[in-house]
């Protein structure tokens, strides 16, 4: 695994690798001196094009925990508007020796143009790009689903897959990177995913993805889901007509406490509500589920770390395992299917 | 068939080129015009003999969509370097989009872009003019002036931008009629496309990246379609990308109505399968639709529902297409590779014949684009515009052996058929060898034929 773009195309094995290794991270997390000399002497760069101090700060720690030196290089607001171009940033942080550069860019695809440029030899981790994908979001919400269905199940959490577990996933799918790579990852570790949000919310083309869409939240819990996950709901989009109003969408796809009251009624003891955080209080999510025992909001915070290390550890001290999670794109028109004969 | 020399007097001797693939022929070149054609004819003495044996003799080709970048954006491309590619790639004229800075919208603008191409001497360049003024999309430009200015423009066009205003549109339609113009509509519903990165569908939604849905396209063709009718005015739409487009525009003829349609040749051949490498070099406006539209806009242009062939020749300096996928410059280069995709996505796919590829790239667009000397027969006492071709080349898309200025080649690295041999512009040979010869010099002019 040379870098980590995407969970669309992260084979089962490296997911579950990467879950594996994040299980040994995490015991380090739990001892009294959380770190290990793993990275030491190499360099991660957080390069930042995005206000989000909570990834950030996650990444840090990871690398940190690992011993490596870390730079934080926070370049908010587009590149061309601030007059350097990617390009150059590259090249700059390649001059500096960076081993691993951790993206998170507004426009979709930015750390897979940065991969495949030649602009830089470092790995990449997607640390988040636009409405594209966010994997290690994914790899720490599964992380999470796996300790919980391991537990329900009880058995162990390493090892161990997803399959049978039934996962809603709710919101604002449309602008949401992180129910891509929530979807594209749940599914290959087995799980069941079903989207629910407004039919306004929802991409053209979701009908292709490999999962269950619905617009009524109260029917997608009568079907007795295992996890809820909760999207947050982006301010930007409150005016932008894709709902009348935010009370609206709270009533039919908020969770609210009556519908934490319905998971009692249902008989769904074990059934977690997710939060990726920062939660709208009383708009996607009430007060009640956030900080409910069934809430998994702080453990995913805290698995982010680990999840975290094992990605910075597999890439940068890996070994030269040879794998397929490096994405595959076709560049060549003559491989494209348009019917016709090669030329 | 070496070096570049001055046309000698006594004209060209083109020995054995296929016309439209047909039986093979002389044709005799001289003055300006095809003197002659018949087999075996016997050479004047200083009449140059080129050897056409295995070539194709077609119409020199005749983009109605060309960005030239002049003025304004010289270190995209120049009027000099845009049209030495349109020769290399069998063009005889080209019409130049009107989206340079200042924008084509006075008769002194599109003036000193046909000046500027006839002091290049490799094409005809036919300035297109703007709708609005500005490209603003709010007050009609002189469009009345420019038809009457030396560039005697045809063509109007607020490409880049769609007439999105029902009215505007209406007017200008009815306006242009006072000179037999066309209004060339860029067709894209602005408010269907806010922040539009590439076609939305199956691929977009996995990519997260804003789509640019067909109906954007096929709302603004119906509306077009129907206002042309009622004012019985002449429509082009440009560059269609959708099947949609494709049923509308059939409509749209079976009843009569005067509306024509092109088609570029990245659109006859990439999908949008391509972006999912967020190279921007795949990112163009309209965006690479599906495979579906793909074949539809193929069998369209095979029965004439889409009239020609345009480029879209938009290039752009590296820069602008190397970053960020959602800050890239959307556009392709073209002049260069028309001739070879077409070959491939329409001949050797069996659905146009050379006659047929004739039509949709010289016969067709020189009438939309009203070029009387362009888009001609191959028969005595016919302007010598024409190409020969080599139809059993092969080659490689090198975009760094390009003459134009613009990298963006989406064909970079294919192998394509199709060569063009030499370019015969106004009787003279400004590529031959498969390589650039020598402009139409004044010298040259005044001995051939002037238009």
């Amino acid at each position: 695994m040379k870098h980590l773009l995407s969970t669309h195309d992260l084979a089962l094995h490296d997911a579950l690798r990467l879950l594996d290794t994040a299980e040994e991270m995490a015991a380090v997390g739990e001892r009294e001196i959380k770190k290990l000399p793993a990275l030491r002497g190499r360099t991660v760069v957080n390069l930042f094009y995005e206000d989000s101090t909570r990834t950030r700060i996650s990444f840090e720690a990871a690398a940190k925990r690992l011993s490596a030196d870390v730079i934080n290089f926070a370049a908010k607001g587009s590149s061309v508007s601030k007059g350097e171009s990617l390009k150059d940033t590259a090249q700059t942080l390649e001059a500096m020796s960076a081993d691993a550069v951790v993206i998170r860019h507004p426009a979709s695809g930015a750390p897979a143009r940065l991969a495949a440029s030649g602009w830089i030899d470092a790995a990449v981790l997607n640390a988040g790009d636009g409405t594209h994908e966010h994997p290690t979001q994914a790899l720490l919400d599964a992380f999470t689903l796996r300790r919980h269905w391991a537990k329900v199940a009880g058995t162990g959490s390493p090892g161990s897959d997803l399959t049978g577990m039934r996962v809603l996933i709710v919101g604002d799918i449309l602008h949401s990177r992180v129910a891509r790579s929530n979807v594209w990852l749940l599914k290959t570790l087995g799980a069941e995913v079903t989207l629910v949000g407004p039919p306004t919310l929802l991409p053209v083309g979701v009908d292709t993805w490999p999962c269950t869409v619905r617009y009524n939240l109260d029917e997608a819990l009568a079907d007795r889901p295992d996890a809820v996950m909760m999207l947050r709901l982006q301010a930007e989009r409150m005016n932008a007509a894709f709902f009348p109003s935010t009370r609206e969408y709270s009533r039919r796809w908020g969770f609210d406490d009556a519908r934490l009251a319905a998971l009692d009624t249902l008989g769904l003891g074990d059934t977690v509500i997710m939060h990726p955080g920062p939660m709208n209080r009383g708009l996607e999510i009430s007060a009640a589920a956030a900080d409910s025992v069934r809430s998994t909001v702080l453990a995913q915070v805290r698995n982010g770390v680990s999840v975290r290390m094992a990605a910075l550890y597999l890439l940068l001290a890996g070994g030269t395992h040879d794998d397929p999670a490096a994405p595959t794109v076709r560049e060549n028109p003559a491989l494209s299917p348009t019917k016709e004969p090669a030329v | 068939m070496t070096g570049a020399e001055p046309t000698p007097g006594n004209g060209y001797l083109i020995r054995g080129a296929s016309p439209l693939g047909g039986p093979r022929q002389d044709l005799l070149i001289r003055d300006g015009l095809i003197a002659r054609v018949g087999p075996g004819a016997a050479p004047d003495p200083g009449t140059r003999v080129i050897d056409a044996d295995g070539l194709i003799a077609l119409p020199g080709m005749v983009d109605l969509h060309t960005h030239l970048r002049e003025p304004g954006r010289e270190d995209a491309e120049t009027v000099e370097t845009g049209s030495r590619a349109a020769a290399l790639g069998g063009f005889t004229a080209v019409h130049a989009m009107a989206n340079s800075s200042p924008v084509a919208d006075t008769a002194g603008v599109v003036e000193q872009v046909y000046s500027l191409g006839e002091r290049a001497g490799w094409v005809e360049v036919r300035p297109v003019g703007a709708v609005t003024v500005g490209l603003a999309g709010e007050r009609m430009a002189e469009l009345g002036a420019m038809a009457e200015s030396r560039a005697g423009v045809r063509v109007f066009s607020d490409d880049g931008i769609c007439v999105s205003d029902p009215v505007l549109m209406r007017r200008a339609l009815e306006y242009v009629k006072a000179f037999d113009g066309v209004i060339a509509q860029h067709a894209q519903e602005p408010r269907l496309t806010e922040g539009a990165q590439m076609n939305e569908g199956e691929v977009s939604a996995v990519l997260g990246l804003t789509g640019w849905p067909a109906v954007a396209e096929e709302s603004i063709i119906a509306r077009d379609v129907l206002l042309a009718q009622h004012v019985n005015s002449r429509l082009h739409v440009c560059h269609v990308s959708t099947a949609g487009s494709v049923e509308i525009l059939r409509w749209a003829k079976a009843r009569g109505i005067r509306v024509t349609a092109e088609v570029t040749p990245h659109h006859l051949l990439l999908t949008d399968d391509l972006v999912r490498s967020y190279n921007p070099v795949y990112k163009v406006n309209p965006p690479l639709r599906t495979a579906d539209d793909v074949q539809a806009l193929r069998e369209a242009l095979a029965d004439g529902t889409i009239d020609a062939v345009g480029t879209d020749h938009a290039p752009h300096p590296s820069e602008h297409k190397e970053c960020e996928w959602a800050q890239a410059a959307m556009g392709m280069t073209g002049l260069e590779t028309a001739l070879s995709v077409v070959q491939h996505a329409m001949v050797e796919t069996g659905l146009l014949d050379w006659e047929g590829f004739a039509r949709v790239t010289s016969t067709r667009p020189a009438e939309i684009g009203r070029l009387a000397h362009q888009g001609r027969p191959l028969a005595e006492g016919e302007p010598a515009n024409l190409i020969l071709v080599d139809p059993a080349a092969r080659w490689t898309v090198d975009p760094h052996r390009m003459a134009t200025m613009g990298r963006n080649s989406p064909f970079a690295g294919l192998q394509l058929p199709g060569r063009v041999q030499a370019t015969f512009y106004r009787g003279h040979p400004t590529v031959l060898d498969g390589a650039l010869n020598a402009p139409l010099t004044p010298a040259a002019k005044e001995t051939a034929w002037t238009g």
